[in-house]
């Protein structure tokens, strides 16, 4: 008893830094709709510049001092970023967004470990709370009581600066309609970049507050990042108690979880936002998305079959690529077999994407699943590759057909959030249940049949693997079921009421995308010859989603192209350089700044580029008929 | 002239949305730019206070040519703007979505205030405390309209004031912008609806496929039915 | 005389409001019925109740003799109610045919079918109903580029795809200019009769109103409190009272006629 009140202390103090990141990011949510990846980045720079500047240069400004300090440092680094990149993409689909700032999350790892080095660091404990008092016969650290009083008084002054202060008010207009803002006279260009630097002030101020409790990692940022998603989705996005509430929530389910289940605490937080979502879609105190933004992938020029020629060119590129073995090296065709295990496996998330409007972020979770799968087949069940094959992707349809549940209830931005906190959960199982996934000694040992074990043939399996699954993914588009995913896609309201069942069509799809991912996991196993978490974490996830943006989210299997260049590129990169996630940062955030439809769409943009139809309502049409008008109207006076 | 618009042209991606339109309004004049839906009505507002970011031509308000400001530089000049579906914050209250319109006083005018705005329309003042999102859609135009008073504008764009509300609510509403032109306002508004436009305006623009057709006062309007059915269909 | 539609004592209320109370209403087949009222009357919950959008706390709603109360909207369109919104709804990213053959596609459940090409199928069905609200011409044009009264149309189309036997039309008119508005009414009121349709709309404008419906429905604070034909409706001191004011803004003919 004694020792549960005194975990739920230590929940509570730990609920205090949560939710300072967790209601800044749904600050920033709430006025400029972007999902801020960043965040959690922004949080682990608010604990490293507190580090330096309590720790290196102390006395300067004491330690409080020092910590508000790093707090206003960092902010201004948010506000540099939200005048440098945000501004220029508010107006790009939810997706993008989520991904650019991404992309400032992987160089910002990039960068922490080129200042502060890839140690551990401790950081000095607070002046005046360094001790600790009795309670129970159990000693509860005095920092924390501070913890536990500053979350409350916290919300308190967010509370009375949105509602009694004009910026307040003005900010919580613009979270309703920001153009309308500024139609009234108010430059919401620095009501955007101020609210944005108070959300970053937060986060960081939540990340430096840690130092006294915790050692100062270049990991923090994904760790913290995951657990913030999970605390907006339950308290709901855009609300500041909602985040409070959900803060404490969690935090108590992972102390006390830890006392019950110690292995599988995460586990029950996500039950327990399961249980949330299904009762509440939009969190505890979240309300529904007013004017739901069109999802990615609305293209106003139809989707058309291909034509003979373009079959006959697909066909002759499939063969030429067939006869890549017969001059190739051996290492040209296991980098060959891995671009093509990607190409799947961006192709099954480009159907889910594209075709379903449904933006995973966790996609890497069927992949891994599906890799994992192989592995136990070989490993626990002695089966041959071929069977291994089957059961990959069987993991990865199991997985789909779980998260899926839960996810179809949601859309938008809550769906990419909950496929993330999906992945990271089957991630941190994999990680932490070592008796049965090796933990981070992954499976070793995956090979393939004595016939796909050379080079040539394997390559030669994964080609014929991959062109049918894109063929099949293709083929599917077009067919009844893939127009009425389409339909989901484009309108809810008219879909619904035309009789379609937007949750089983969507569930259906995400069904496809796990398996053909698994598919691709499952090569993936054997062409690597073992499993690591890490084919199931987030980096994974991302490179899908880049390879999707890259070939063209409006296509048809853009994802193809993107696949091929992306993973071209990565391969090459890797051995050119170690800052590998500074470069690709960049270029995610370049991609999604400079050539948003990606290569694919802006070689359709560029064959379609001919005069309108001659009964269009294009500009020359317009024009006629309006000299048309005046004469009539002379003739009338 | 309070604003005078000439050779405006807009464009929403592609496609050329207005051809060289011109208009003018005058000091304490209700003018009224009438044409059908997509005709290029809510485009013309939507040009002049600055939201549509490709458009060419110069808008001439007060003697400044203001076409190059953002949205929020020519409001704060005294141009009011009332969109045409409202737009009022439902998460707030009454007193607080006239916060949000709230500006500094213009020399010489007397300044709007909450008050000033309960009286031109009594509705409001019973239900100050109320959100926005609870209010019916008549008494939700009122208070969009209360709102850009708020910014003591010194000309008003009213987009459709009574698309989508009561005959009888419209009739309110006429009475609302007959008293605000009393105060020494200039407005202007868009409509489809040629009944109400002969209510309250002294002149009429007709709008049609982009380009102005017709300019004069509602008598001529009146005298000339063909126009009428030519570019307004009745 | 046959009754399509059968709705008797629908009540629902949010949080203590009463939305709609004790609304009774038949529709015979074939039958142009609108329903006015000022904003916030209850034409929207009525509507909601009706396709099973929203579930009435108390009532009964009968298609055809069988009770739809309980029902999803799915199954209340397979039973032959097809709907039209306010803002028009359509499938941006599909052309004009398309957009019909995924109805057509759901009606005859083929919707789960992963082979073969969707395009062509229900071709002549969904060229038929191109054909009968004047859309043959733009069956292939990408529907994200139609003009507003074209878009109009093709919901209409899209909404007859199950055959339906009760069109609910929410505003159908709003945003178009007069001259479209009359041809919209007159294309469905034609096909209505042709098919024996009943309709129910909502509208703002009192000359589509009195021009076109059959008769006339008032909903004022969640009840009716009128029905009947036009000319009755129009000078009912009660209506004219809470809703439609002294006539200032409808066309001047019907002004006449109210106040001889």
């Amino acid at each position: 008893m004694e020792l549960i009140l005194v975990q739920a202390l230590s929940g509570l103090a730990s609920a205090a830094s949560l939710f300072l990141v967790a209601s800044g990011l749904s600050i920033i949510f709430g006025v400029t709709r972007i999902v801020n990846f960043a965040h959690g980045a922004f949080y682990m720079l608010g604990a490293y510049v507190a580090f330096t500047l309590t720790d290196r240069f102390s006395g300067a400004l004491g330690f409080w001092g020092g910590l508000v300090a790093a707090s206003l440092i960092v902010a201004l680094l948010g506000a540099l970023m939200e005048m440098v990149l945000l501004r220029r993409i508010y107006h790009a689909p939810e997706l993008f967004q989520l991904l650019a700032t991404f992309g400032v999350t992987l160089m910002v790892q990039d960068i922490v470990v080129l200042i502060w080095g890839a140690d551990d660091l401790m950081g000095p404990r607070a002046p005046g709370f360094t001790g600790a008092f009795s309670l129970f016969g159990r000693l509860v650290p005095t920092y924390d009581l501070l913890l536990i009083v500053l979350g409350p008084a916290v919300l308190g002054a967010l509370w009375l600066l949105f509602h009694r202060t004009r910026w307040g008010v003005l900010v919580r207009a613009a979270t309703q309609d920001r153009d309308m803002v500024a139609c009234l006279g108010v430059n919401q260009k620095w009501l955007f970049t101020s609210v944005f630097a108070l959300g970053v002030f937060l986060a960081a101020l939540g990340g430096a507050l840690q130092i006294p409790r915790t050692t100062v990692t270049h990991y923090m940022d994904l760790s913290i990042i995951v657990e913030v998603f999970v605390v907006v989705v339950i308290g709901g996005l855009g609300s500041v108690t909602g985040a409070f509430i959900a803060a404490v929530l969690v935090s108590e389910l992972n102390a006390l979880g830890i006392l019950v289940l110690p292995k599988i605490s995460l586990i029950a937080v996500f039950l327990v936002m399961a249980v949330v979502l299904v009762v509440r879609p939009y969190g505890l105190l979240g309300k529904a998305e007013r004017g739901v933004r069109a999802s990615a992938g609305i293209s106003f020029r139809p989707w058309k079959p291909m034509s003979q020629w373009e079959r006959i060119g697909a066909a002759v590129l499939v063969a030429s690529a067939a006869l890549l073995p017969l001059f190739a090296g051996n290492y040209l065709l296991s980098v060959g077999s891995e671009i093509l295990v990607f190409v799947l496996f961006a192709a099954s998330l480009h159907f889910m994407m594209t075709v379903g409007g449904l933006a995973s972020f966790g996609h890497a979770a069927f992949f891994g699943l599906g890799a994992y799968g192989a592995a136990f087949a070989v490993k626990f069940l002695g089966a041959p590759m071929e069977v291994a094959l089957l059961v990959g992707p069987l993991f990865g349809l199991i997985g789909a057909v779980v998260s899926g549940w839960f996810c179809v209830r949601l859309s938008g931005v809550y769906f990419a959030m909950l496929t993330l906190a999906f992945a990271q959960i089957i991630w941190s199982i994999a990680f932490q249940w070592v008796e049965v996934t090796g933990g981070d000694n992954g499976i070793l040992g995956i090979w393939p049949s004595a016939w796909a074990s050379s080079p040539r043939g394997f390559f030669w399996l994964t080609l014929g693997v991959s062109v049918v699954g894109v063929a099949l993914l293709r083929m599917l588009v077009f067919s009844p079921y893939g127009f009425g995913l389409r339909a989901t896609r484009d309108n809810t309201l008219r879909s619904d009421a035309i009789g379609i069942d937007r949750k089983s069509v969507q569930w259906a799809a995400l069904l496809v995308a796990g398996t053909f991912a698994g598919v691709a996991g499952a090569l993936f196993a054997f062409l690597k010859g073992s499993v690591f978490p890490e084919s199931l974490a987030i980096p994974i996830s991302v490179d899908g989603l880049v390879m999707v943006l890259l070939g063209g989210i409006e296509t048809v299997s853009g994802a193809v192209v993107g696949a091929i260049v992306y993973k071209a590129l990565a391969i090459w990169l890797m051995s050119q350089t170690d800052l590998s996630k500074l470069v690709l940062g960049a270029i995610i955030v370049l991609l999604v700044v400079a050539a948003p439809k990606g290569i694919v769409g802006f070689i359709e943009d560029w064959r379609h580029r001919r005069p309108p139809a001659p009964n269009g309502t294009g500009p020359e049409a317009a024009g006629k008929s309006g000299t048309v008008g005046i004469a009539k109207m002379e003739a009338a006076e | 002239m309070k604003l005078e618009v000439s050779d405006l042209n807009s464009f929403y991606g592609p496609a050329h949305i207005l051809f060289d339109v011109g208009f003018a309004v005058g000091e304490g004049e209700v003018v009224a730019m009438l044409g059908r839906n997509g005709a290029g009505k809510s485009t013309t507002f939507r040009s002049v206070v600055g939201l549509v970011s490709r458009r060419a031509g110069s808008v001439i308000f007060e003697g400044e040519d203001v076409s190059r400001l953002p949205p929020y530089e020519i409001v704060r000049r005294g141009l009011g703007y009332v969109p045409e579906d409202r737009r009022i914050f439902t998460e707030l209250s009454v007193e607080e979505n006239f916060e949000v319109g709230r500006q500094k006083a213009r020399p010489g005018v007397a300044e709007w205030t909450p008050d000033r705005i309960y009286k031109l329309f009594p509705n409001l003042g019973e239900m100050r405390k109320r959100l926005g999102g609870d209010m019916s859609g008549g008494e939700q135009q009122m208070l969009s309209i209360g709102r850009t008073l708020m910014g003591n504008p010194s000309l008003v764009l009213l987009d459709e004031p009574s698309e989508g509300l009561a005959p009888k609510i419209v009739e309110q509403m006429a009475d609302a912008i007959l008293a605000m032109k009393r105060e020494g306002l200039s407005i202007i508004i868009s409509e489809q609806n040629l009944h109400f436009a002969k209510l309250i305006c002294d002149r009429a623009y007709i709008i049609e496929k982009g380009r102005i057709r017709f300019s004069g006062t509602i008598d001529e309007l009146e005298a000339h039915p063909e126009i009428r059915d030519a570019y307004l269909a009745v | 005389m046959t009754t399509l539609l059968d709705v008797k004592g629908l009540v629902k209320s949010y949080s203590g409001v009463h939305a709609v109370r004790d609304v009774s209403f038949a529709v015979r087949p074939g039958e142009i019925l609108a329903l006015i009222g000022p904003n916030g009357a209850g034409k929207s919950t009525c509507f909601n109740m009706l396709n099973g959008q929203i579930r009435p706390d108390a009532g009964s709603i009968k298609l055809a003799g069988e009770e739809v109360v309980g029902l999803p909207p799915r199954t209340v369109w397979r039973r032959g109610v097809g709907r039209t919104f306010q803002i028009t709804a359509t499938f941006s990213s599909m052309t004009v045919r398309e957009n019909v053959q995924v109805a057509l596609l759901s009606f005859h459940r083929r919707l789960w079918s992963l082979f073969g090409y969707a395009g062509k199928s229900y071709l002549d069905e969904a060229n038929e109903l191109l054909t009968l609200v004047g859309m043959q011409e733009q069956a292939e044009r990408p529907c994200g580029e139609l003009a507003y009264g074209d878009l109009k149309r093709l919901e209409l189309a899209v909404a007859l795809a199950n055959q339906p036997r009760l069109l609910l039309m929410d505003e159908p008119t709003a945003g178009m200019a007069p001259k479209e508005r009359v041809e919209l009414m007159r294309l469905t009121a034609g096909i209505a009769r042709r098919k024996d349709i009943g309709v129910l709309f909502t509208e703002h404008d009192m000359d589509v109103v009195f021009e076109h419906a059959d008769e006339v429905m008032v909903l004022n604070r969640g009840q009716l409190v009128a029905r009947g034909t036009p000319q009755q409706v129009r000078s009912d001191p009660h209506v004219q009272a809470i809703y439609l004011g002294d006539g200032l803004l409808y066309d001047a003919k019907h002004r006449k006629e109210t106040v001889q």
